[in-house]
């Protein structure tokens, strides 16, 4: 086996040395030791394994072969090549989390670019060093506020991404806390009437997102001042993070929790994952953030230096009473965010969310004149936006992706029962006009 | 032995925000078509638009490049070196698993690509679940959460929707004193109370502890199998029956899987749930702390409570079932790490029954030789036959005051990777070693070498361990300047 | 080490100075030292109805973390802000500038139940035994 280095020689002459007669005598007190092999194919040739993994990776559609309006969450944007390179450093990628600093400088110091690169993105005070993903960093940002204010009610709206609405639920279970769902408005945005009359002192915190689930950019600001009326925190959640380039992000907003997705921001859509959960702050709440930190300081003779820093917060010191039990985070795909936003810089950002906004008015200009489709919301939208047609979504999107290799959007009727006829179209920079031009006529013949 | 490892000179970096200069750029965009241009799209709501972020750099792909290849020389990893940290399982990443992952199929599907289009992932996650429970013995396996610490959540869930289920309101998990500390916070945050148990003077949990807590309040034992003293839990069968004789779950972190493949199966030894750390014993790279992924392989019993979606069969195709009613919901957004599972599912592969049994037993066999090597130079407080790693302190040089953080330390000179230390928390001063299977007899030699050299060092030159390490790119840090102001982010002056 | 005379003692290594109805809480010389290097302490609000044994703020170092229990059942009169850029007062000066809030005592018959200096520092050599 050549990931194993010892031989058989090597092997005995050690046992020697530990003073067994057989490998046998050191599992000799270990109950029920297997008898039969274990039942799994292999060993694979290298060679065979490659051609293995290839056919069943070509049973898979992906987004560089279909034309992707996919998002709602997982976005398709393109991926420098030096993200990879980078990354695939193997000082980076084979390294466990920097617990020993003095050889660890190099992911200590990426960790505090990708802290600040978050805090600039968001317009916040503090961020960590990363979450799994958006769902369970929005989860902890609740739980953030739950320790916060110790109240007990938290409200969630509906344009919250269906997926992290159920992870924050699924994070409450073991809390006595209550969650109250506001629905959305005609305009596809959080209904502020609603919120105004279920928010009440006892409510830790909302939770906002923007762009929401629809796209829709939602008017944080009338929210905030009815939050923060109530004595509760705006927990702001995303899941387009290059939506900031162009738009006000919560920080500018006085959001006291921002957490969400980094997966635009470098990572391959990955089938789900894995992804990056960005969580940020206002510094006032520092004490109380989940994973790890990254802190600047000397060492002994006053160089720079970087090190985990405020670990009494956490499980490995504070087990029972820690703010999370969080351990391993996604340490590389924040590095790999950090590699992306670098690569971007302050005018490639601002570019970028242009060209996402503008390709995705054009779609949506172009589908609007299709008979039998219609814009379901009116509102401002960023990269993505809610179509509804004469057909049930789930067999326009089979139609178009089995004849037409377009993966046309994503039937939201799952997630929202009264739009089955529904479809959140997303697009980014990756999608060519010849692509539009497609997916206009694909619907164009589907629903005449 | 030479003290003299040297880490690349490049001293200084400059942050990447105080490189470059106005109009560069590091990146090309697409090219985008002059219909979709800005004036032809209504305008955004001035309101709605920021300013430039000032504080985000300006630098050509050159510079972005230099910088992050400068940094990752200042990185230790297994590609580097010995990485012997007890309870992380640092063995060699396969490269070829990095290569498959990046198969467009894989790396490229979206998780909200039709069923029809994605047979070839739901076929590797179907089929990794079996393997998984195979391995363990259990039934079945969910690999949707992202960590070990996310599948302790995952499975103590599973287990609180059980007993939610049943109208039984337990409260108590019990704990070893051994634990990872990631087992209370997860069993906190699941809203159980965490009861310690301590381990007896072998370092092991007594039959007698466990029946004397155990009762109808008891939820769950969660212990680690082999624990984090190295040791397999004797007791095992008879824990597992009183605890099941009040009702009550045994839950295995597996985070030591790696001493187990092929030799015993978790599910065999009475363990109900068990959480699997791919990151670990299957090869995954930790990528300095992550992404990491944690399957939860459960007996039938807890099926039911599996969060959602659970990945099924029917003639030859396979799909996404989300109506489990009892379900636990979501740990996270769509199916795990998948990525991550795709190199696991390619290690399982390359080694095989054979490969697997040999990875545990030559683990086993690693941890014994440098534990019998060195045990005349440093204190072992259980010194019995280990499983894959060991545990030793600083007892024998503390009177040359040399304690485990300078230890750990000076083997940085050495050019090793230090164990983890001051952990687990039952051994004052513990140095935890775990070199895994990927290393050769050669060097193991070359360690405990410099192991031995550290402990004539200590008795000889102390200062030499004080002022450890004396060749990396730092020297110690000032921790608690840290902690107390922190600087978090930078700044522009 | 010191254990000042006119103090009170808890198992959990407070130390409380009383004044009246009034009493001064803090943790010991015992305390400081083993936590290490303090870089943060939480601290009650003022106001705050704390319960004998119970806790009413956490201590940090870097490597540890230890809850504060009060002593006493009582309401906070008042917290030392200092220690918020100051945290190694406690190391410092643990009695003096280093104390951590001040109780209204409700209920002063539980002033019997805490240790002397001398059974203090007995209590601390048996736990470390």
């Amino acid at each position: 086996m050549r990931y194993i280095p010892n031989t058989k020689d090597n092997i005995e002459s050690m046992i020697k040395e530990i003073g067994l007669k057989s490998e046998a005598d050191m599992f000799k007190n270990i109950p029920l030791l297997l008898e039969e092999k274990l039942n799994l194919p292999g060993p694979l040739s290298e060679s065979a394994l490659i051609k293995r993994m290839k056919n069943m990776s070509d049973l898979n559609a992906h987004v560089q072969e279909y034309a992707s309006f996919l998002g709602g969450g997982t976005y398709h944007h393109f991926i420098p090549s030096i993200i990879s390179h980078l990354t695939g450093r193997s000082e980076f990628y084979t390294a466990y989390t920097p617990y020993q600093p003095e050889i660890s400088q190099g992911t200590l110091q990426a960790i505090f670019e990708y802290q600040t690169f978050m805090c600039g993105l968001m317009a916040m005070d503090v961020s960590n060093a990363s979450m799994y993903d958006g769902a369970s960093s929005a989860a902890e940002a609740v739980l953030m506020a739950l320790r916060t204010t110790k109240k007990l009610k938290i409200i969630i709206s509906e344009t919250v991404n269906p997926e992290y609405r159920r992870v924050i639920k699924t994070y409450l279970t073991g809390h006595s806390a209550e969650v109250f769902e506001i629905p959305f408005d005609k305009q596809g945005k959080t209904d502020v009437n609603k919120l105004e009359s279920i928010i009440d002192k006892n409510t830790a915190c909302a939770v906002i997102q923007t762009p929401n689930f629809f796209g829709i950019i939602e008017d944080l600001s009338t929210c905030e001042s009815i939050i923060h009326k109530n004595g509760a925190l705006l927990v702001a959640v995303f899941s387009e993070p290059i939506a900031y380039g162009l738009l006000k992000p919560p920080g500018l907003f006085n959001a006291d929790i921002t957490a969400g997705e980094g997966q635009s921001l470098g990572l391959p859509p990955g089938f789900g994952g894995p992804y990056l959960g960005v969580l940020v702050s206002k510094s006032k709440f520092l004490r109380s953030m989940p994973g790890r930190i990254v802190g600047e300081t000397t060492d002994k003779n006053g160089e720079r230096a970087f090190v985990l820093t405020l670990s009494a917060r956490e499980q490995h010191i504070r087990r029972e009473k820690s703010t999370s039990n969080i351990c391993t985070n996604e340490g590389l795909c924040a590095l790999a965010a950090a590699i992306y936003l670098s690569s971007l810089g302050k005018q490639g950002i601002r570019k970028i969310a242009r060209i996402n906004y503008d390709k995705s008015e054009y779609t949506r200009n172009k589908l609007s004149t299709i008979p039998g489709v219609k814009l379901k919301f009116s509102s401002p939208t960023f990269n993505e936006f809610v179509i509804e047609t004469k057909k049930n979504s789930i067999e326009t999107v089979t139609e178009l992706s089995l004849n037409k290799k377009i993966l046309a959007g994503i039937p939201i009727g799952r997630f929202y029962k009264n739009l089955s006829n529904c479809l959140l179209i997303t697009v980014t920079e990756m999608n060519t006009k010849e692509e539009i031009e497609n997916l206009c006529n694909g619907l164009r013949e589907l629903n005449e | 032995m030479n003290a003299n490892s040297r880490q690349v000179l490049w001293k200084k970096e400059p942050y990447i925000f105080e490189q470059g200069s106005s109009g560069r750029e590091g990146i090309s965009l697409p090219e985008e078509d002059e219909d979709f241009s800005t004036q032809n799209n209504p305008p955004l709501p001035s309101h709605l638009l920021r300013e430039p972020i000032n504080d985000f750099p300006e630098v050509s792909e050159v510079e972005v490049v230099r910088h992050f290849t400068r940094l990752s020389q200042w990185n230790y990893g297994v590609d580097t070196g010995l990485y012997p940290l007890g309870s992380c399982t640092m063995k060699y990443n396969p490269k070829l698993n990095e290569e498959v992952a990046k198969l467009s199929g894989f790396s490229f599907a979206h998780p909200h690509q039709p069923e029809p289009l994605s047979q070839g992932a739901l076929h590797l996650i179907y089929e990794l679940e079996s393997f998984l429970s195979e391995i363990t013995g259990m039934d079945r396996v969910t690999l949707q959460p992202a960590a070990g610490a996310h599948g302790e959540f995952a499975g103590m869930l599973m287990i609180k929707a059980y007993f939610a289920d049943k109208k039984d309101a337990r409260i108590k998990v019990l704990i070893p004193d051994t634990a990872h500390g990631t087992n209370p916070a997860s069993v906190s945050m699941c809203g159980f109370k965490a009861v310690p148990v301590k381990s007896n003077k072998d370092g092991i949990v007594d039959k007698d502890t466990v029946a004397s807590l155990m009762d109808e309040d008891v939820a769950a034992i969660m212990l680690t199998n082999p624990n984090t003293l190295g040791i397999f839990e004797l007791n095992i069968t008879d824990i597992a029956d009183i605890v099941h004789k009040k009702g009550g779950f045994v839950y295995c972190d597996g985070a030591n899987l790696n001493a187990l493949m092929g030799i015993v199966k978790l599910g065999d030894l009475g363990i109900d749930i068990a959480h699997i750390n791919l990151h670990k014993t299957f090869s995954t790279p930790h990528g300095g702390g992550g992404p990491g992924s944690g399957p939860v392989a459960i007996k039938n019993i807890l099926s039911d409570y599996l969060p959602v979606p659970i990945i099924e069969k029917r003639e030859k195709r396979y799909f996404f079932n989300y109506d489990q009613p009892k379900s636990i919901g979501k740990v996270k957004s769509f199916y795990g790490n998948f990525l991550v599972c795709v190199k696991a599912y390619a290690y399982i592969l390359t080694m095989g029954n054979s490969g697997l049994r040999e990875a545990s037993k030559t683990a086993v066999i690693n941890a014994n030789y440098i534990r019998t090597k060195l045990k005349n130079y440093y204190h072992i407080p259980h010194d019995v036959i280990c499983m894959h790693e060991y545990v030793f302190t600083d007892k024998n040089q503390h009177e040359y005051n040399v304690n485990t953080l300078d230890i750990a330390k000076r083997l940085i000179d050495y050019g090793f990777h230090p164990p983890t230390i001051y952990f687990p928390l039952v051994v004052k001063q513990a140095l935890m070693v775990e070199p895994t299977e990927t290393e050769s007899k050669e060097t193991l030699d070359n360690f405990i070498n410099a192991m031995i050299c550290i402990a004539d060092e200590a008795k000889n030159n102390p200062d030499l361990l004080k002022n450890a390490p004396l060749n990396a790119k730092i020297t110690r840090v000032d921790e608690v300047t840290a902690a107390r102001n922190p600087i978090l982010k930078w700044k522009r002056d | 080490m010191v254990f000042p005379e006119e103090l009170k003692y808890t198992d959990q290594h407070e130390w409380t100075r009383i004044e009246s109805d009034s009493a001064t809480i803090g943790i010991t010389d015992y305390a400081q030292q083993s936590l290490g290097d303090i870089v943060y302490v939480e601290l009650p609000e003022i106001g705050t109805e704390v319960k004998k044994g119970e806790e009413f703020g956490v201590i940090e170092s870097v490597k540890a973390a230890s809850d504060t229990y009060s002593p006493l059942t009582g309401e906070v009169t008042e917290i030392n802000e200092d220690l918020q850029e100051h945290p190694e007062y406690i190391n410092q000066s643990p009695y003096d500038k280093g104390w951590i809030i001040k109780l209204k005592i409700k209920d002063s018959s539980e002033i019997n139940d805490l240790m002397n200096s001398h059974q203090y520092q007995e209590y601390i050599k048996s736990e470390t035994e």
